[in-house]
C-alpha cells in the first residue's frame, strides 16, 4: 500500500514555515562558527590538526586559500606547524611582533602549548586560544569531550571562557577577541569537543556592526605600539633573580583584577547589539531556590532544560552556568545565586585524583566560605556545598542524571564527591538516576537515523538540518554519532527539529522516529530502544513490503507491537542503484524521511532537497547533480506502510555479539561494548590501570561485507600474494598432510602445496566471511587468470552466501590445522610467508588500508618477540580501541606487546624500552655469570647464543625454561633475582611504529634523536603522506601538487626525504619500501632492519583513503609510485660501508612511467587540476624537475667509493 | 601565383591544408605553431562528454568515500572553491584558441548523449568556435543492435544539433556502413554541411604476459588513404555538404589526391606528430612545386577532377576493379 501523505506528527512545523526573521539564520557546527569569528579577527592563524578542533584550523586553511579578507580587509597568514607546541611558538612569536593572532586547539594539544601560554600571558598579551575542550590520555586516549585540558591549563594567568552551545561559542568568541584587547589578559575560549564543536544547530548569526562596534581599533593599535621594533627597541623575555622576579610576578595583578570588568562590560554591550544577553555567571530557575547545581559548557545547556521543567513543577532548583572561569569573580558567582539558596551542586567535567575537589568545586567552595567569612554574606546561612564529576570523555549527561544531582543536593545529608553517569561498584561514589526521567519536548520532531559509513546518512541528515533550519522558523539540531571502526562503521544520527529552543545537549532517548537505513543492524542491534510509543520506524529492506515482517528478527516484531509503531519501508538499495547512485543509499532515504515525517509539504520538501543537493553537489558536476535528483524522484514510488500484525511469533533472534566460546572478559565486558551497552557497564567491569588482553578482534564477527573473495583452487599458482597483501589478515593459507585436512574438515578443499620441499603435502586457501571487509585487494593482486577466461583468476569476488554458518564452521577448521615449522620455511620469501601465522588480525581500518600488511607482515615474521611502541594515529586507533584489538598471540601465547603513549614521544617511549629491556638483559648476564651453581653448559650456551634466527630464538627460549627450571631449585637472592628477568636473555626486538604526522612532524625531534643515538631500535613509518587519522591535513610527506586539508591551493614544497636525512648519519639502517612494487624487497628489508644491530628505518609507502581513489587499486598504485620515480626503493646498509661497499643501493629502476600517469590517478592530484589547472600544471612539472634531481642524487650518492673507516656501524 | 584557396564548410581557407583533432590542438602555443606553419585552420580536440561525466563522479564519488564515518576524519580532503568540471576548460580553450588565432577554429565533439550533444554543441557555439565537428565514435557492440538503427541514430544525431545551432556543423564518420554512399546521402540530407571521411578506430591490443587487453595506437600512413580517396571520389558530386579527407594524408602527393578526389580540404594529424609541426610548411612548399611544374593555377581547378563522375574509366572504383586487380596479380607456378 503506497505510504499516506499527510504528516505523522503533530508539531504544526509548516505553519512557521518561512517566517520573517531579520537576520538570515544559519545552521553550522561550532567549530565552523568560532573560525568564522577567529578568522575575521586575525592577522596570523598558527594551526596544527587534533581532534575535535581540527574543523576549525580547516576552515582557516580553506578560507584564507580562497582569499578571503578578515575585519580589516586583509587576508590573514594561516600557517600549519610541526606540532601544538610550534604553533604555541608562532603563536606567542606573532604577538610579539604586534599581530593578532590565534590557534585552535584541544587535549594533548593544548597540554603542548602550556609552556608558552604562562609566557603570553606573564607577558599581558593580548590573544585568544579556541579550544574543543577534550579529555587527556590517561589509562587510555579519549578523542571525546571533558574539560580535563583546560583545566590543566588553569594556572598559565589565560582567562577561560566557557561556552556551552553553538550559539554561544560564536557569541563568546567575539567577547573573548575583544576582551582580550581591552584588558590584555589572554583568552582560553572553550566549548565542549563534539557535544558542542561538532553538533549542528541553527544559530542567529552575529550581525557584522556588533562584530566593529566590539572591537575597538584603538586597542589593536595599542598591541600593535607594544610590539617588538627596531623602531624602538626594547628586551622581552629576561632571566630575573630572586630579589626582584616575585615582585614583577605580582606587578600585573592589577590586570587580572580588572578582567572580570571589562567582560561583564563587554557582555552588556554584546547585549545591546545583538539581543542574547549573557552574564560571567548566568542564573536560570527559582528566584527562591534552594538547590542550585553548578557547572559550565554544554551540560549547562542540559541543567537549564531539566530546571525549567523542575521549576514548572513546583520545585525550588536553579542553575548557575559559569561563563568566564578565570579569572574568578568570587563576588560576581555570589551575587548570581539566589539568597535563597541552602545547596550548592558544584559538577566538574574533568577528574583530579588525589584532589581535595575538583576545580570549580574548590573555587566554589572558597567564594562561599569568603563570603562567609567576610561578615557581609547575602546568605542568611552559607550554603553547603557538594561537588561530584559527570561527563568524561562525552559520557551522556541527561536531565535525568542533573535531576539526580538536584535531588542528591535535597537530601539531609548529601554525599559529597560523587559521580553521576556511571555504576561506581568499586567506590561507591556514583548517584543513582531515574532513566524514564525525561524533559524531552513532546512538540518536537526527535529522530534517530541508523546508517553505514559509507552510505552517506550523516551527510543527507547535515543536509536535512539545513533544509529544516534554513526554510521553517523551526529551532534545529543535529548530532552524529560514529564508530571506532573505519570500515563497515555506523553512524547514529540524532535530530531535533522544534518551535522552543533546543538545549538538549544529550542524544535523543526518546525517538518519534526511527530510521534504519541498513537491514543488518536489526540483526546485531537494539534500534528501537529509542523508539518512543506510536513512533515511525522506516527501514531500508531488501523484501518486499509484503514479506518484510516475515523477515523481520523476533525482538522487532515485537517491539513494534508492543510500542504500537508505524513500519515504512522501502528498498533503498535497488532505488539507489537504479538511479546509479551505487550504496550511496542517503538520498533515497532522506526523500522518505521528509515524505514520512510531513515536516514540509512533500512538493515544498522535494524542491529544497533538490536545491540542497545542487547546493552540495552542484560543484561536482551537474550529472553528479542529476544522479542525486533521479534517486529522490524515484524514492517515493518505492515508499510503503507495512500493516503490522497483531502477532509476534516467529523471527530469528539477534546474532550474539561473539561466539559462545570465546574467553569471560570477551563474553562479559568487550561483548556489552560490541553491542552498544557499553554505558550499562560498571566501574569494577574495566581495568583500572588500563591493561587490556591482545587477540580480542578475532571474536568480533562483524560481517560487513557485500562480496568476498572466493578461491578456484585449481587456478591458485599458491604464490601467497593475496595472503600478504590482505590488510585485515582474513585470507590465510595453511599447508597440511592429507591424513590431517581430512581429519580436521574434509570439507576444506585442498591441493597439492607447490613447494619441492613440502612433497606429499596439501595446500588450503581460506577465506573468513564474518571478518572480510570485501575491500577486494587481494583480487586485483593474484596474478592467476584462467586460460580459458581470462576475468576469472584464482580468486574472485562473489555475493556472500547467505549460508553464514557454514562459511564460519570452515573458517574455524582451518584456524585449527596445525601451522607448519617455521624452520621449513624461509622468512624472505613471500610463498613462504603465507604460511606464517600473522599475530595482526581484523583490524578495524579502512577496507583496503595500506598501512595494516605492512604491520601483519611485521608480526608473521617476528611477532613473538617483538614489543610495539605505536605513536597516536591510525595505527594505535586500529590498533588499540576497544572493543577489540587486532594484535594477537599464536599457539604457543606469544606475541607482540604494545603500547602507545602519545603522538609526539613515540620514538623516545620505544627507545625507553629498549634501554630497559638491555639493562635487564645485562644484569640477568652478570646473574649468569655470578651464579656458580647453575650447571656450566646451560650457563656457556646461554651466554654465547646466536639468536639471529628464528630457530635460534626458539633454542634459546627451551634453554632460558631450563634456567628457570634450574633457578626454582636454587636459594639466595641472586636467584630470585635472576629468575625475575631471566626472559630477558630471548631476544626482544623494539618496533617503533608511526605515520608520518608522528615520523616527519610531531615526533621527529624524537625520532632523529633516537636514530642518532645507536641504541638497536627498529623504526617502522607508515606513510600515508597525510594525517589520515585526523582527516587528510598535510604533514611534511605530502607531495609536491597533492592536495590535502591546510594545503589546499595543493602542497608547494617538495615531500621530506626522511630516508635521505637519516642516511646522512651514516650509521642508521634505512630502507624505502613499497609492497605493491616489490614484496620481496619488503620481507629483505623488513628482515635486514629487524637484524641490524643499531637503529633502523624502514619508511613504507601505505597507500590510504586519503589519496582519493578505490583502494582495490592500491597495490597497483604503490608500482606506479616506484615505476614513476616518486618513490624509489632503496636500502641503505652501514655494515656494507665496514665490507667497503658503497651502503646505499638503489632497488628500483630509474624513473620510466610519466608522474602524471601515477598522480592523476588519484583525486588527491586531480582535485588541484579540476579546480586550478594552471598551478596544478606547474606544480606537476616542478615535482618532475624535483624526481629526477633526487634520482641523480640517490645514483651519485650509491656509486660514491667508500673507504672501510668511514661510517663504523654500532656494536 | 597559385591560388591554394578553397571554400570548407562556408569558410574560406587559405589553402586545403587542416590540422585535425590531436594532441597539438590541447596547448596555445602548439597551436600558434600550427598556424604558423601553414595550416590554414585546425581541428580542436574533441570534448568527450562521457569524459566529463566520468570525472564528475568519479570525484563525487572519491571526496564522499569515507566521509561521515568515523568521529576523527569526517572527511578527507578540503572543499576546494570550484571545480572546472563540465565543459568549462574546453570552452575557455575555444574561446584563447579563437582570440589568438587568426585562421578557422573548429570545435571538435564527442557525446554520448543527445542532451549532451546538444547542449556542448551550443556552448561550443557559444565559446566562438567558427565550426563544429561531430566526431561520432560509436561501436555498436551489442548484438541486438541493427544497422538501420545506428543509421537511424547518426541521423537523429545530426537533425538535433543542427537545429540547435546556426554554426556549420561537419560530421566525422567511421567507414563502416554496409551502404556508405547511402548515409552520407542522408547525412547530408539531415543538414550536415561536411564530411569528413574518415575516423580512425583505435584497435586494442592484447598483452601476452599479462593476459590483458590494453589500449593500443598506431599512426596512420599513406596508404590508408586510399579508402578514403575511394570514398571522396564515389561521393563527389553526390552531396552537396563538403567532403574532407583525414587520416593517411602525409604528403603533398596525398593533398593533390584528396583534391582530386573532391575534397575540399585534406587534414593532417599523424604527420604532424611524426615529422613535427613545422612539417605541414614542407607540404605547402611541395604542394606549390608540384602544382607549378604541372602548370596547375588553383586548387579549385583541380577538386573532384578524377571523381568517380570525372574519369573516363568509373569502373576502377566498382567491382570491375577488383576483378582486375586479382587477375593482375602474379600467379605462383
Amino acid at each position: 500500500m503506497p505510504a499516506r501523505s499527510g504528516g505523522l506528527f503533530a508539531l504544526p512545523l509548516r505553519e512557521a514555515r518561512r517566517v520573517n526573521v531579520t537576520m538570515p539564520q544559519l545552521t553550522l557546527d561550532a567549530n565552523e562558527a568560532v573560525a568564522e569569528v577567529a578568522y575575521r579577527l586575525s592577522d596570523v592563524i598558527a594551526i596544527y590538526p587534533i581532534t575535535p578542533s581540527s574543523g576549525m584550523g580547516e576552515w582557516a586553511d580553506q578560507w584564507a586559500a580562497a582569499r578571503r579578507p578578515n575585519l580589516w580587509g586583509t587576508v590573514p597568514s594561516v600557517v600549519e606547524m610541526q606540532s601544538e607546541g610550534g604553533a604555541a611558538g608562532a603563536l606567542h612569536g606573532a604577538l610579539q611582533t604586534g599581530a593578532l593572532a590565534t590557534t585552535f586547539t584541544a587535549s594533548q594539544g593544548l597540554l603542548l602549548m602550556i609552556p608558552n601560554l604562562y609566557k603570553i600571558a606573564g607577558e599581558l598579551t593580548p590573544a585568544v586560544i579556541h579550544v574543543a575542550a577534550r579529555s587527556l590520555a590517561t589509562q587510555a586516549l579519549s578523542i571525546f569531550g571533558d574539560h580535563s585540558d583546560v583545566m590543566a591549563a588553569r594556572a598559565t594567568g589565560f582567562a577561560l571562557l566557557a561556552s556551552g552551545s553553538v550559539q554561544e561559542a560564536m557569541d563568546l568568541a567575539l567577547v573573548a577577541h575583544a576582551a582580550t584587547l581591552e584588558s590584555r589578559i589572554p583568552f582560553l575560549h572553550f566549548f565542549d569537543g563534539f557535544r558542542t564543536s561538532h553538533e549542528v544547530a541553527k544559530v542567529t548569526p552575529l550581525p557584522p556592526e556588533a562584530v566593529r562596534a566590539l572591537i575597538d581599533d584603538d586597542r589593536v593599535r595599542g598591541h600593535r605600539g607594544r610590539a617588538l621594533s627596531p623602531e624602538r627597541p626594547s628586551i622581552r623575555g629576561t632571566a630575573q633573580n630572586p630579589d626582584v622576579f616575585f615582585q614583577a610576578r605580582e606587578a600585573a595583578n592589577a590586570y587580572h583584577r580588572a578582567c572580570p570588568a571589562i567582560v561583564e562590560r563587554l557582555l552588556a554591550r554584546f547585549a545591546t547589539l545583538t539581543g542574547r544577553a549573557y552574564r560571567l555567571f548566568d542564573y536560570v530557575g527559582a528566584p527562591d531556590a534552594e538547590r542550585v547545581v553548578v557547572l559550565m559548557g554544554s551540560g549547562a545547556e542540559t541543567a537549564h532544560e531539566t530546571v525549567e521543567h523542575l521549576v514548572a513543577a513546583g520545585e525550588r532548583v536553579g542553575v548557575l552556568k559559569v561563563r568566564l572561569f578565570r579569572p574568578f569573580s568570587a563576588a560576581a558567582f555570589v551575587d548570581a545565586l539566589p539568597a535563597t539558596v541552602r545547596t550548592l551542586a558544584v559538577l566538574d567535567r574533568t577528574k583530579e585524583p588525589g584532589s581535595a575537589g575538583e576545580p570549580l568545586y574548590l573555587d566554589v567552595v572558597a567564594a562561599v566560605a569568603e563570603a562567609a567569612s567576610g561578615g557581609a554574606s547575602r546568605f542568611a546561612t552559607p550554603p553547603r556545598v557538594i561537588g561530584g564529576r559527570y561527563g568524561l570523555g562525552s559520557k551522556e549527561f541527561t536531565p535525568a542524571m542533573v535531576k539526580a544531582v538536584l535531588d542528591e543536593a535535597g537530601r539531609p545529608a548529601p554525599r559529597n564527591h560523587f559521580t553521576v553517569g556511571i555504576h561506581d561498584d568499586v567506590t561507591g561514589t556514583s548517584l543513582e538516576w531515574d532513566p524514564d526521567f525525561s524533559t524531552e519536548d513532546p512538540r518536537a520532531v526527535r529522530a534517530v537515523f541508523y546508517g553505514l559509513g559509507a552510505d552517506g546518512t550523516v551527510g543527507a541528515n547535515k543536509n536535512s538540518i539545513k533544509i529544516i533550519g534554513e526554510e521553517t522558523a523551526h529551532h534545529a539540531q543535529g548530532y552524529f554519532v560514529y564508530d571506532s571502526k573505519k570500515s563497515g562503521s555506523v553512524t547514529i544520527s540524532h535530530l531535533r527539529f522544534g518551535p522552543r529552543p533546543i538545549r538538549s545537549s544529550y542524544l535523543v532517548g526518546r525517538a518519534s522516529f526511527v530510521a534504519c537505513h541498513q537491514w543488518s543492524f536489526l540483526e546485531r542491534l537494539d534500534v528501537l530502544s529509542v523508539a518512543e510509543p506510536g513512533a515511525v520506524f522506516l527501514l531500508n529492506s531488501p523484501y518486499p513490503p509484503d514479506q518484510v515482517w516475515a523477515h523481520l528478527p523476533g525482538p522487532v516484531r515485537e517491539t513494534i507491537v508492543a510500542k504500537a509503531l508505524r513500519l515504512f519501508v522501502i528498498d533503498a538499495s535497488r532505488v539507489a542503484r537504479e538511479a546509479g547512485m551505487g550504496g550511496r543509499i542517503n538520498t533515497v532515504m532522506q526523500t522518505c524521511f521528509f515524505a514520512v515525517s510531513g515536516v514540509l509539504p512533500r512538493d515544498e520538501a522535494i524542491a529544497a532537497i533538490k536545491r540542497a543537493i545542487a547546493k552540495t553537489y552542484g560543484k561536482r558536476g551537474d550529472p553528479v547533480v542529476q544522479r542525486n535528483f533521479a534517486a529522490v524522484d524515484r524514492a517515493l514510488d518505492g515508499l510503503y506502510e507495512v500493516a503490522v500484525p497483531a502477532t509476534t511469533a516467529g523471527g530469528c533472534g539477534r546474532r550474539p555479539a561473539v561466539p559462545a566460546g570465546a574467553p569471560a572478559f570477551v563474553r562479559d565486558v568487550l561483548a556489552r561494548i560490541m553491542r552498544g551497552e557499553g554505558d550499562a557497564l560498571p566501574v569494577s567491569a574495566l581495568p583500572a590501570d588500563g591493561t587490556y588482553p591482545s587477540g580480542t578482534a578475532r571474536w568480533e564477527k562483524r560481517r560487513i561485507a557485500a562480496e568476498i573473495p572466493v578461491w578456484d583452487a585449481g587456478l591458485c599458482i599458491q604464490c601467497g600474494k593475496c595472503v600478504l597483501v590482505c590488510p585485515h589478515a582474513v585470507i590465510r593459507a595453511k599447508v597440511a598432510s592429507p591424513e590431517v585436512l581430512a581429519a580436521v574438515s574434509p570439507a576444506l578443499p585442498s591441493v597439492p602445496a607447490g613447494w619441492r620441499e613440502l612433497d606429499g603435502l596439501r595446500y588450503t586457501l581460506q577465506v573468513s566471511a564474518d571478518d572480510c571487509t570485501g575491500c577486494a585487494i587481494c583480487v586485483e593482486v593474484c596474478p592467476a587468470k584462467s586460460k580459458s577466461e581470462v576475468r576469472h583468476k584464482a580468486l574472485t569476488m562473489a555475493p556472500l552466501s547467505p549460508d553464514h554458518d557454514e562459511q564460519a564452521a570452515r573458517w574455524g577448521a582451518f584456524l585449527a590445522l596445525p601451522d607448519l615449522d617455521r624452520d621449513r620455511l624461509n622468512p624472505g620469501v613471500v610463498k613462504d610467508v603465507q604460511l606464517l601465522p600473522p599475530l595482526f588480525e581484523f583490524s578495524g581500518a579502512c577496507a583496503g588500508c595500506g598501512e595494516t600488511p605492512y604491520l601483519k607482515v611485521l608480526t608473521q615474521l617476528f611477532g613473538d618477540h617483538t614489543i610495539v611502541a605505536n605513536a597516536t594515529g591510525c595505527s594505535s586507533i586500529y590498533g588499540g580501541s576497544l572493543p577489540a584489538t587486532p594484535w594477537a598471540a599464536g599457539r604457543d601465547g606469544r606475541g607482540p606487546a604494545w603500547a602507545n603513549s602519545l603522538f609526539e614521544d613515540n620514538a623516545e617511549f620505544g627507545l625507553g624500552m629498549r634501554l630497559a629491556l638491555d639493562r635487564q638483559r645485562a644484569y640477568a648476564r652478570e646473574l649468569v655469570t655470578r651464579l656458580a651453581d647453575l650447571p656450566g653448559d646451560l650457563a656457556a650456551a646461554i651466554m654465547d647464543a646466536d639468536q639471529s634466527s628464528a630457530e635460534g630464538i626458539a633454542a634459546q627460549r627451551t634453554r632460558v625454561a631450563a634456567l628457570k627450571a634450574a633457578l626454582s631449585a636454587l636459594d639466595g637472592n641472586d636467584a630470585r633475582e635472576l629468575l625475575s628477568v631471566a626472559d630477558a636473555l630471548v631476544k626482544t626486538s623494539v618496533w617503533i611504529v608511526g605515520g608520518d604526522g608522528w615520523a616527519y612532524d610531531i615526533g621527529y625531534g624524537g625520532l632523529d634523536h633516537v636514530l642518532a643515538s645507536g641504541h638497536d631500535v627498529n623504526v617502522l613509518v607508515l606513510d600515508t603522506e597525510v594525517y589520515s587519522n585526523t582527516g587528510g591535513q598535510m604533514s611534511k610527506a605530502t607531495p609536491r601538487a597533492a592536495v590535502a586539508k591546510f594545503a589546499a591551493g595543493g602542497k608547494a614544497t617538495p615531500k621530506k626525504d626522511l630516508a635521505a636525512m637519516a642516511m646522512t648519519y651514516g650509521t642508521v639502517y634505512v630502507a624505502r619500501i613499497a609492497m605493491g612494487a616489490n614484496d620481496t624487497h619488503t620481507l629483505r628489508a623488513l628482515r635486514e632492519a629487524e637484524a641490524f644491530p643499531g637503529p633502523s628505518l624502514v619508511i613504507a609507502y601505505s597507500h590510504c583513503i586519503a589519496h582519493g581513489y578505490d583502494l582495490r587499486h592500491g597495490m597497483d598504485q604503490q608500482k606506479a609510485a616506484v615505476l614513476s620515480g616518486h618513490w624509489p626503493l632503496l636500502r641503505f646498509d652501514p655494515a656494507r660501508t665496514a665490507r667497503g661497499e658503497n651502503p646505499l643501493q638503489l632497488d628500483s629502476r630509474p624513473p620510466t612511467l610519466p608522474l602524471r600517469t601515477y598522480a592523476y590517478a588519484e583525486t588527491r592530484y586531480t582535485m588541484l587540476a579540476h579546480s586550478d589547472p594552471q598551478a596544478a600544471a606547474r606544480l606537476l612539472a616542478e615535482a618532475e624537475e624535483e624526481i629526477r634531481a633526487r634520482w641523480a642524487f640517490y645514483e651519485h650518492w650509491a656509486a660514491m667509493p667508500v673507504s672501510p673507516a668511514r661510517g663504523k656501524s654500532p656494536a | 601565383m597559385i591560388d591554394l584557396t578553397t571554400r570548407y564548410l562556408g569558410l574560406s581557407l587559405a589553402s586545403p591544408l587542416v590540422a585535425s583533432a590531436s594532441p597539438l590542438g590541447e596547448r596555445l602555443d602548439t597551436l600558434c605553431r600550427l598556424e604558423d606553419a601553414g595550416a590554414a585552420a585546425v581541428v580542436l580536440p574533441s570534448l568527450f562528454e562521457e569524459q566529463i561525466t566520468l570525472e564528475s563522479h568519479q570525484l563525487d564519488q572519491h571526496l564522499s568515500s569515507g566521509a561521515e564515518s568515523y568521529a576523527e576524519a569526517v572527511s578527507y580532503f578540503p572543499d576546494l572553491h570550484t571545480y572546472h568540471l563540465g565543459p568549462d576548460t574546453y570552452l575557455e580553450h575555444v574561446h584563447r584558441a579563437k582570440s589568438r588565432l587568426g585562421i578557422p577554429v573548429i570545435g571538435s565533439l564527442n557525446g554520448v548523449s543527445t542532451g549532451g550533444w546538444i547542449d556542448h554543441a551550443r556552448l561550443i557555439q557559444e565559446a566562438g568556435a567558427d565550426a563544429l565537428e561531430l566526431n561520432i565514435y560509436y561501436i555498436p557492440t551489442d548484438p541486438a543492435t541493427t544497422g538501420a538503427e545506428v543509421e537511424q541514430m547518426y541521423l537523429d544525431l545530426v537533425r538535433d544539433v543542427k537545429a540547435s545551432v546556426t554554426l556549420p556543423v561537419a560530421v566525422k564518420l567511421g567507414h563502416a556502413f554496409t551502404a556508405m554512399a547511402n548515409v552520407a546521402r542522408r547525412l547530408d540530407g539531415e543538414g550536415a554541411d561536411a564530411l569528413v571521411l574518415f575516423n580512425r578506430f583505435y584497435q586494442p591490443d592484447f598483452d601476452l604476459e599479462a593476459l590483458e587487453v590494453r589500449p593500443h595506437l598506431t599512426l596512420s600512413s599513406s596508404w590508408e588513404l586510399l579508402l578514403r580517396l575511394h570514398w571522396v571520389a564515389i561521393l563527389f558530386g553526390h552531396v552537396r555538404a563538403d567532403l574532407a579527407v583525414t587520416g593517411g594524408v602525409h604528403t603533398a602527393e596525398d593533398v593533390l589526391k584528396a583534391m582530386m578526389a573532391g575534397a575540399r580540404v585534406a587534414m593532417m594529424t599523424s604527420a604532424l606528430l611524426q615529422h613535427g609541426i613545422e612539417h605541414l610548411g614542407r607540404v605547402q612548399a611541395d604542394l606549390v612545386a608540384w602544382m607549378e611544374a604541372h602548370e596547375y593555377e588553383s586548387i579549385g581547378q583541380m577538386q573532384g577532377s578524377m571523381s568517380y563522375r570525372a574519369v573516363r574509366e568509373p569502373s576502377a572504383f566498382e567491382r570491375a576493379n577488383y576483378m582486375k586487380v586479382l587477375g593482375a596479380f602474379p600467379r605462383s607456378p
